[in-house]
């Protein structure tokens, strides 16, 4: 790849006198893996034929296909460097902090992908009979067990394959409390700064979302939530609340939010998307939340990747334990069976179980960790977010004066103001310094956010590397604003047009030989 | 604690630049009241001691796939919804580089160019398995980067196809997965006034040949006139056979609905025509067989392609071709202004991730694959469920349940009741198929369904695995 001049830049002026961190290496450029090899070549190794060869079109007729799909003929070993080669292309924790706020880049355990790769979980099909199914049910059991020692709610259903799928169950099992109640409210509140899967969410079934502001601190206020519960007397179903909220702030007023929609006949969901900041010091269930989703791949190191999957556990107070999807584990005497026979269960949100594979991984991690070294993750987490905040608030403001928890939102105002150069460009001229970026522009409630999550697994080293990185960008943007604005220098590619790929949308590799009709 | 780093001279350092007196001051802010006092009641583990325990919990349970069939302590002829095929070694192992499992969603593309390359490479595979040929005239299929599996991703697509109709009702035509089934209904639920949910699903029965009763569904959709936005048909369907997609098409786009056409078994897509070329609007399926071993039936990969000129529409997100500052191809997530997180309560769907790794091992699976061995795969599939069905078919009372032409899964009429046969089977090491009285794996309008076995037979199994259920089932039936 070539280089732009400019990316030595960042070892001359990286204040920390290590040399360079960043990206450069050897990189390839790489065709669609369509464009390679040649026609005959495979990488197949099938077993032969040992029983009479059967002809498609006697079986199937016109159903039959008449030419193959346009899949790549290309060699193990093509395949092998195609897909060695773009790994190089991708940041990952492996690589270095990955401080992207709200999805909390934790290490992942090399010992939690041994464990689900044994033959005893790898190797079950789901319509096993459930004596060949034992060790699978219990450990099952055994991770709501501890999900709920660590939340205090009175049950938790494995199930959902993400946090908005939890998120979606949750909302589907509010929705059916009130009507086995005889009510039907329609309206859920959600603060100004949630997460866009909250309402998305809401809206799958069918409920209308009343946006509550949050204050000036940044904290949901009391008042606020009445005021608004007071506007729609009788048709509150719930509140939709991330805690620590998405501005990184733990919800100081929260019981008597929660008190205050208890009071109005609502439920209280609680978006445990910041949960990191919570073990061992705030349990949910016994501080009034109805229900919360946990996220296996933040906070209990499942790996994210490359965008799943994930797991989305649900946990319940009692009064919604008969709505839980089918099927639970239920422990007797010393076997496990599922039970399926659930009345009011809202049903079934996917195939199977749940990310069966995600649960071990997960279940791993918690059984290492221990009550004791989860409560010393969070602990780390809010102390590294909290010192990294300490560091660089003079020259990135922080949103809101209260104390921060697991992560730490900044804006660009000061710098944007003084320099022009703006959150994206200090994103962009992170990946020089050989940091992912922060999470940007979210909240939609702080312009020019940078949402900072460090998490527990960076040393006190990583962090002020981090923090002495962005300290040197704004001094790069006082003194030559445009090698800011310009990076990132030392990348693969440079900034890519997203405009371009909404305006034509090219969806999909197309042969040369393609029709004009087919290319759109 | 190996993965805190922190020793406890970093932490001074640290509180005292934050000008905090402990780490404990850091949370005094959280009202008392709420503080959990006690400790975790969770033991720690170290490693040695970890892998034993989850060794002994892995132990209790029966693997029935492993890299080689003796590998799994049993001979499993398992599928309903998730055939496990052979992975090869070269799918776990590149998998295992951690540049893709520890990366996130690609919201950074300069850094993130491996995982848009190759999501990207994976929504043509199965833009190519699914839609019609390129090099017609029909403009092609376009696939999202992937769902969370197949049964949602078959609920998102009737929640699009209300969209795209402006219509309301759906049917479940003939042999559906029931776990499909009922992740529709319990979306469907959410979306609809209380007791009104059977009058927007209905179901269709399915006929003799085990295929959708075309003259049912023709009556179905005129005492609906103009309201069902989309039929849904499976194929090969739940009972393995494959359906007459055409017919059904016709009928379904004359009453102005979508045909959302579901495949748990893309493999077939090697001798099958593809359903984009047969008429489907959208198709959804289940990609884990093809990915990664069976893992209990998750994570797998909910596949979803469509009709080009429906993209707006479609959930989940996108991956597209572009170019960086100099003119460099390079990838980006693109068409986001449907999504949750700028859409927010108007977006088509709440779904925020995909599920990426293994839509990346169904890339590199279908790479190595390739287009003869993708084939050759699906023949050799075929060959051998004819054979497992010729050799079943002819002992004594053994006859197929349905009868019309099937893929590698077919469902097997016993003399005797279908779980009492899996069980004496099972205690001689074979699972021999799913019997279609398990509960949550019934079919319903299926006659004799307790007598029924749904067996499915793939590469995986030899001529002498397939003989060995054969005279085994004949040992033990009543």
């Amino acid at each position: 790849m070539t280089q732009s001049p400019a990316s030595a830049s960042p070892a001359a002026s990286s204040p920390t006198g290590r040399g360079p961190i960043g990206t450069r290496h050897l990189l390839h450029q790489q065709p669609a893996i369509f464009e390679q090899g040649t026609a005959g070549r495979s990488g197949a190794s099938l077993p032969p034929c040992d029983v009479p060869a059967v002809d498609p079109a006697a079986c199937f007729g016109e159903l039959s296909r008449a030419q193959p799909a346009g899949l790549p003929e290309v060699s193990e070993v093509d395949v092998t460097r195609h897909f060695t080669r773009l790994s190089r292309w991708n940041y990952a924790i492996d690589i270095g902090m990955y401080p992207l706020g709200s999805c909390t880049m934790k290490y992942n355990p090399k010992v939690n992908e041994r464990v689900a790769r044994m033959p005893g979980f790898a190797g079950l099909h789901p319509a096993q009979p459930l004596s060949t199914l034992q060790g699978a049910l219990e450990l099952m059991y055994r991770l709501e067990e501890v999900l709920r020692e660590i939340s205090g709610f009175a049950r938790v259903t494995l199930q959902p394959a993400a946090g908005a799928h939890g998120e979606l169950c949750g909302l589907m099992m509010m929705r059916a409390y009130h009507q086995s109640q005889g009510r039907h409210p329609k309206k859920v509140l959600i603060p100004d700064s949630a997460h866009g899967t909250n309402p998305a969410s809401a809206s799958l079934n069918q409920f209308e979302t009343v946006a509550v502001k949050t204050g000036s601190d940044g904290l949901l206020h009391a008042d606020a939530v009445r005021a608004a519960i007071a506007q729609h007397p009788g048709d509150i179903a719930g509140i939709m609340i991330t805690n620590p909220s998405t501005l990184g702030l733990f919800e100081e007023q929260i019981a008597e939010i929660t008190q205050a929609v208890h009071a109005a006949g609502g439920l209280v969901y609680m978006d445990g998307a910041n949960f990191n900041a919570l073990l061992g010091k705030v349990r949910p269930g016994d501080i009034g939340v109805d229900c919360m989703h946990f996220n296996l791949h933040k906070t209990f190191t499942t790996p994210h990747g490359g965008g799943g999957p994930g797991a989305g556990p649900v946990g319940v107070s009692a009064r919604l334990v008969p709505f839980l999807p089918t099927p639970t584990v239920e422990k007797d005497g010393d076997s496990y069976r599922l039970d399926w026979h659930r009345p009011q269960s809202i049903g079934r949100m996917r195939s199977f179980f749940g990310n069966f594979g995600m649960m071990v991984r997960a279940y791993t991690y918690i059984r290492e960790m221990g009550g004791a070294g989860l409560s010393q993750a969070t602990e780390m987490a809010v102390l590294n977010a909290v010192y990294l905040r300490a560091r660089i608030q003079d020259v990135y403001p922080v949103c809101s004066e209260r104390p921060s928890m697991h992560e730490v939102v900044v804006t660009d105002k000061r710098l944007k103001k003084e320099t022009g150069v703006q959150t994206l460009d200090v994103a962009k001229r992170l990946m020089d310094y050989g940091f992912h970026p922060p999470t940007v522009y979210f909240p939609l409630v702080v312009p020019g956010a940078l949402m900072i999550e460090p998490t527990e697994t960076e040393s006190k080293e990583t962090l002020d590397e981090f923090a002495d990185a962005l300290l040197s960008i704004a001094q790069e943007a006082a003194q030559n604003a445009e090698l800011v604005k310009s990076a990132p220098h030392g990348t693969a590619l440079r900034r890519l047009d997203e405009t371009r790929a909404a305006r034509s949308p090219r969806l999909r590799w197309l042969p040369a030989s393609a029709t004009p009709a087919q290319k759109g | 604690m190996r993965y805190i780093p922190h020793t406890d001279a970093d932490i001074d350092r640290m509180l005292r630049v934050i000008g905090a007196p402990s780490v404990d001051s850091l949370f005094s802010h959280i009202p008392a009241a709420l503080r959990h006092t006690r400790p975790l009641d969770i033991p720690a583990l170290d490693e040695v001691t970890l892998l034993s325990h989850l060794g002994d919990l892995g132990a209790r349970s029966i693997p029935s796939v492993g890299a080689t069939i003796r590998e799994g302590a049993a001979l499993s002829f398992l599928g309903a919804g998730l055939t496990p095929h052979h992975i090869p070694t070269a799918v776990d192992m590149l998998l295992c580089r951690s540049e893709w499992y520890t990366a996130y969603t690609p919201y950074q593309p300069e850094v993130a160019q491996g995982t848009l390359q190759a999501v990207f490479e994976y929504q043509t595979l199965v833009s190519e398995l699914f839609g019609p040929p390129t090099g017609g005239d029909v403009a092609p299929f376009i696939c999202n980067a992937s769902m969370y599996d197949g049964a949602s991703a078959l609920a998102e697509a009737v929640l699009m196809a209300r969209r795209v109709t402006g219509r309301e009702g759906s049917l479940l035509c003939g042999a559906l997965h029931p776990h499909y089934a009922e992740t529709v209904r319990c979306y469907l639920a959410g979306l609809c006034e209380p007791g009104t949910l059977d009058a927007q699903l209905a179901t269709v029965a399915m006929g003799a040949d085990g295929r959708v009763e075309t003259a049912e569904l023709e009556r179905a959709l005129s005492e609906r006139r103009s309201t069902v936005a989309c039929v849904v048909v499976q194929t090969p369907n739940y009972l393995g056979v494959v359906e007459e997609l055409r017919g059904i098409a016709q009928r379904v786009h004359a009453a102005g609905a979508l045909l959302v056409v579901v495949c748990t078994e893309p493999l077939s897509m090697g001798v099958l025509a593809s359903p984009g070329s047969l008429g489907a609007d959208i198709v959804c399926g289940e990609g884990i067989g093809m990915a990664i071993p069976p893992s209990l039936g998750g994570p797998g990969v909910g596949l979803f392609a469509a009709r080009a000129d429906f993209v707006r529409q479609m959930p989940g997100r996108l991956i597209g071709e572009t170019v960086d500052q100099e003119g460099r191809r390079g990838y980006v997530l693109t068409l986001s202004t449907r999504e949750q997180h700028i859409r927010r309560e108007k977006a088509t769907s709440n779904i925020c991730t995909n599920q990426g790794l293994i839509a990346l091992a169904f890339t590199i699976h279908l790479s190595l694959l390739g287009r003869r061995g993708f084939v050759e795969l699906a023949r050799l599939n075929l060959a051998k469920a004819e054979y497992a069905k010729s050799r079943l078919t002819a002992l004594r009372g053994c006859q197929l349940a349905v009868s019309g032409p099937t893929f590698n899964e077919f469902a097997l009429r016993l003399r005797g009741p279908a779980d009492e046969v899996a069980e004496r089977l099972r205690k001689r090491g074979i699972l021999a198929g799913v019997p279609l009285c398990q509960p949550s794996f019934g079919l319903s309008g299926l006659p004799d369904a307790d007598k029924t076995l749904l067996i499915a037979v793939t590469e995986r199994h030899r001529r002498e695995d397939i003989d060995r259920l054969a005279s085994a089932i004949d040992e033990v039936c009543p």
